[in-house]
C-alpha cells in the first residue's frame, strides 16, 4: 500500500480531483455502454416474445371461427 | 482446410458462437479490472516527476490503445464486409463502433484530466489530442452513416467503406508524437528494447489493458449478439430462445 491512510488515499497528493474525475469518468462510461447492451438485448427480445404471442392469439382466432 | 470456418456465416453458429465466448470475455475482464484499479490506484508506487497524477496512465493508455486496436478489428471486419460480402462482418463492424467511441472517448477525458495539473491546460490543439479526436468523429460518423440508411444492406456497405478509408488514421495516431513537436509525452511501452517505464509500474498497466481489451471483446459479442438477433427477429431459431427462457 503506498498511503498511509484512507484519506491520503483519496488525496492523492493533492491531485485527488484530476485521478478521481477520471477514473470517475471512465467507470461512468463503461458502465452506461454495458447497461445499454444490456437492455438492447431485453428490448429485442421483448418484442421477439410480443410477435410470437400475437401470432398464437391469431392462430387461436382462426381455429375458433373455424369451429 | 478453412472449411470448419463456413458454417459461421450462419447467424445462429455465430450467435451460438458469441454465447460461447462471452463467459469467458466477461470473467477476465472483471478479474483484470478489479486487479489493475486496485493495483494501479493503491499499490504502484508514486512516479518521481508527476506524483500520484501518473495513475490516470491506468486508464488513459488502455482507453487510448483499445480506442486504435477496436478501430483495427472494425475495419477488418469492414474488409471482410466488402470483399466476401458476409452480413455477420457487417454486423461486427456495427456492434463495435459504439464500444470503440466510448474508449476513445474516455481516452480523451482522461487525456485532459491529466493534461490539466501537468501541462496547464485541459485541452490543446495539439497533434496527438487532434488525431485522436479525428478517431472518435470517425467512430461517430460510421454509426450515423449505418443509421441513414434505411435499406441496411447499402447502409452496412457505407459503414465499412468508412471504416476502412478512416484507418489513414492510425499510423497518423501513432506517429504523431514523433512527426510533430507535441506536448504530448512519447510513448510507454512500445520501446521494448530500452522499457520507459519501471516494472511496478508495467506490469499493472498491463493488467489493464488485459482489462480493457476484455471489456472491449465482452461488450462487442454482446452488441453483436444483439445485431444478429435484430436482423434475425422472425427466424424459427430466435422464437426457439425464447421457450429457452
Amino acid at each position: 500500500m503506498q498511503f498511509d491512510s484512507f484519506s491520503d488515499f483519496i488525496a492523492m497528493g493533492g491531485y485527488g480531483f484530476y485521478v478521481w474525475l477520471s477514473f470517475g469518468t471512465c467507470a461512468l462510461i463503461l458502465l452506461g455502454i454495458l447497461v445499454s447492451s444490456l437492455n438492447d438485448t431485453k428490448r429485442i427480445m421483448a418484442s421477439v416474445q410480443q410477435q410470437a404471442d400475437r401470432e398464437a392469439r391469431i392462430q387461436q382466432a382462426k381455429q375458433e371461427q373455424q369451429l | 482446410m478453412w472449411k470448419w470456418l463456413h458454417p459461421y456465416a450462419k447467424a445462429d453458429r455465430a450467435y451460438q458462437l458469441c454465447n460461447t465466448l462471452l463467459p469467458y470475455f466477461a470473467v477476465i475482464t472483471v478479474v483484470c479490472m478489479l486487479v489493475g484499479w486496485v493495483w494501479g490506484l493503491a499499490y504502484a508506487p508514486a512516479d518521481y516527476q508527476q506524483k500520484d497524477s501518473y495513475r490516470i496512465i491506468f486508464i488513459h493508455v488502455p482507453s487510448a490503445i483499445l480506442s486504435m486496436g477496436a478501430y483495427s478489428s472494425m475495419a477488418i471486419a469492414a474488409v471482410i464486409a466488402l470483399v466476401w460480402q458476409l452480413r455477420n462482418a457487417e454486423l461486427a463492424v456495427i456492434a463495435i463502433a459504439p464500444v470503440g467511441a466510448c474508449v476513445t472517448a474516455i481516452a480523451l477525458i482522461t487525456g485532459a484530466a491529466w493534461g490539466k495539473p501537468m501541462w496547464g491546460a485541459w485541452w490543446v490543439w495539439d497533434a496527438r489530442l487532434t488525431s485522436e479526436l479525428i478517431l472518435l468523429f470517425l467512430y461517430l460518423g460510421v454509426l450515423s452513416l449505418y443509421h441513414a440508411f434505411e435499406d441496411k444492406k447499402a447502409a452496412g456497405r457505407a459503414a465499412s467503406i468508412l471504416a476502412i478509408v478512416g484507418v489513414i488514421n492510425l499510423p497518423i495516431i501513432h506517429f504523431s508524437v514523433e512527426w510533430w513537436n507535441t506536448l504530448h509525452q512519447g510513448a510507454t511501452i512500445t520501446k521494448f528494447d530500452t522499457k520507459a517505464i519501471d516494472s511496478s509500474m508495467f506490469w499493472p498497466l498491463m493488467v489493464n489493458i488485459v482489462a480493457f481489451a476484455g471489456f472491449v471483446g465482452t461488450v462487442t459479442l454482446m452488441r453483436l449478439k444483439n445485431e444478429i438477433l435484430q436482423r434475425e427477429k422472425h427466424r424459427p431459431w430466435v422464437r426457439q430462445l425464447l421457450n429457452r427462457g
